[in-house]
């Protein structure tokens, strides 16, 4: 349930909502950072996400062993259907490469 | 300790495990608690009960949001999405949860408009999506997970989006702790705090667990070696006779928490005076209710709820597993007419509650061993 999600700011979209577009090995979506407003992100920073906001930002070495853990807890698959699942539709997906 | 070989810093968890029998005293048993559920169902899967000295006894505590969550509370939401028009969102996990007539899948299966978000913000998108239905959300889970509603929220009256609301389950986890701590029968020397939970509150909330309570607590992150560490932790203060809040999670938990989701929670939660935590009983400002001034997205204050009660049978024994009391192979239900697929009781509801792990895990592996033996 408390599943939080390494994942790597890729863009900082400006304007009123606070988002983001984040990678998680190789899948781009848009996320909300309203919860991490006093962090200042920057684009390659890392971020934990949970329920498709940003919960706090780690580094870069933290976030790959959270992604190993995720691995060793036999948890990518339910990782990258709930990361695939944010912003319902694909349509997201044209801001990737 | 078979899983331990497996892991990159087996040298680590080998060091820890030495330490954690070095410093148990042989001559009492110690029954530590891990409030998250996300815990228990990293110990099971990496196999750390193997590793603990057979004196250390960890108790699976109440943080599993579905699993704490009353059946009255999925009737009365899926019967507000028996109305016309409504369509009814929430998380994949919710899904399967048994209400008196059926999960959120069932009623799917039967014409109800049931879809699962991944986030309670693609809710909202849904509802700007169908201006002509309304569409509900579901909304579970402790505090890692209410900033997120609330900021949803705050967007939909923002964006003045009329055609959503929130039938808002959101609990908070140290009435929880306090509700283990207050009952007669408790038996726990020290807690496992939560890791993700605590990315929001921080650690000062727990300082009276300590404080009042003389229990050891230490926040912890949920690799294998960071519960062994916790563990560590928990026996260095007993052994001292100390008891503090400790925060093995430094890499990511902030001793004061995230002070923006709290700030989100503020504005559009407040206590309810009780609520029913299934298992466990009515625990007083123990949830949160969506405030007045959010009250037009207030599923409970649009739509009427029949407000729902379902008791639990009562050989099922939820509350003395939570409680440490019992051993969830000790519940006179389990792996009996409580299983995963059919679950009686609350702790058998989730992946993450602790009868659903230890029967996925240890069950399971027990009822091969035997049959190998009775092979052999």
């Amino acid at each position: 349930m408390c599943l939080a999600i390494p994942a790597k700011i890729v863009e900082l979209l400006p304007g009123e909502e606070s988002r983001a577009l984040v990678e998680v090995a190789g899948v781009r979506r848009h996320i909300d950072t309203g919860l991490l407003q006093d962090e200042r992100l920057q684009l390659g920073d890392w971020v934990l996400v949970h329920v498709g906001f940003a919960m706090s930002k780690i580094s870069e070495e933290q976030a790959l062993d959270q992604l190993q853990t995720l691995t060793m807890l036999g948890e990518n698959e339910a990782v990258m259907q709930e990361v695939k699942g944010y912003g319902l539709s694909d349509h997201d997906r044209k801001a990737g490469p | 300790m078979k899983f331990v070989d497996e892991f990159r810093d087996a040298g680590v968890i080998h060091k820890a495990a030495d330490e954690i029998r070095r410093l148990a005293d042989l001559g009492r048993q110690y029954r530590f608690m891990e409030v998250c559920g996300g815990h228990t169902h990293a110990i099971y899967r990496f196999g750390l009960k193997d590793i603990l000295p057979p004196n250390i006894d960890l108790v699976h505590g109440p943080g599993c949001p579905v699993c704490v969550l009353p059946m009255g509370r999925i009737d009365d939401g899926l019967s507000i999405a028996k109305g016309p028009n409504v369509i009814f969102t929430a998380f994949g996990d919710m899904m399967r949860v048994p209400g008196r007539e059926g999960s959120p899948l069932e009623h799917k299966a039967r014409g109800m408009d049931v879809r699962i978000v991944y986030s309670p913000s693609d809710a909202l998108k849904l509802a700007q999506k169908n201006p002509d239905k309304h569409v509900l959300f579901f909304a579970i889970g402790f505090e890692t997970t209410a900033p997120s509603t609330a900021l949803t929220l705050m967007r939909a009256k923002a964006l003045g989006v009329t055609n959503f609301s929130v039938f808002c389950n959101h609990v908070t986890i140290i009435p929880g702790i306090r509700a283990i701590l207050d009952s007669p029968d408790m038996r726990i020397d020290a807690f496992i705090g939560p890791g993700h939970v605590s990315t929001v509150i921080g650690c000062r909330p727990y300082e009276w667990v300590a404080r009042n309570e003389g229990k050891p607590i230490v926040v912890s992150g949920f690799e294998p070696v960071d519960v062994l560490q916790a563990v560590v932790m928990l026996l260095r203060q007993l052994k001292a006779g100390e008891a503090k809040v400790e925060n093995q999670y430094k890499r990511v938990v902030p001793w004061e928490g995230n002070r923006a989701a709290l700030k989100a929670m503020a504005e559009v939660f407040e206590l309810r005076s009780y609520f029913e935590w299934r298992g466990m009983g009515f625990i007083s400002q123990s949830a949160l209710r969506i405030r007045d001034t959010y009250k037009d997205w207030d599923a409970e204050h649009r739509f009427a709820v029949p407000g729902v009660r379902v008791t639990d049978p009562k050989a099922a024994q939820c509350g003395e597993v939570l409680k440490g009391v019992l051993k969830p192979v000790q519940c006179k239900l389990f792996g009996k007419e409580c299983t995963p697929e059919r679950p009686v009781g609350a702790l058998m509801v989730s992946s993450e509650g602790s009868c659903a792990a230890y029967y996925n895990y240890e069950h399971r592996k027990h009822e091969t061993l035997t049959r190998i033996g009775a092979a052999v």
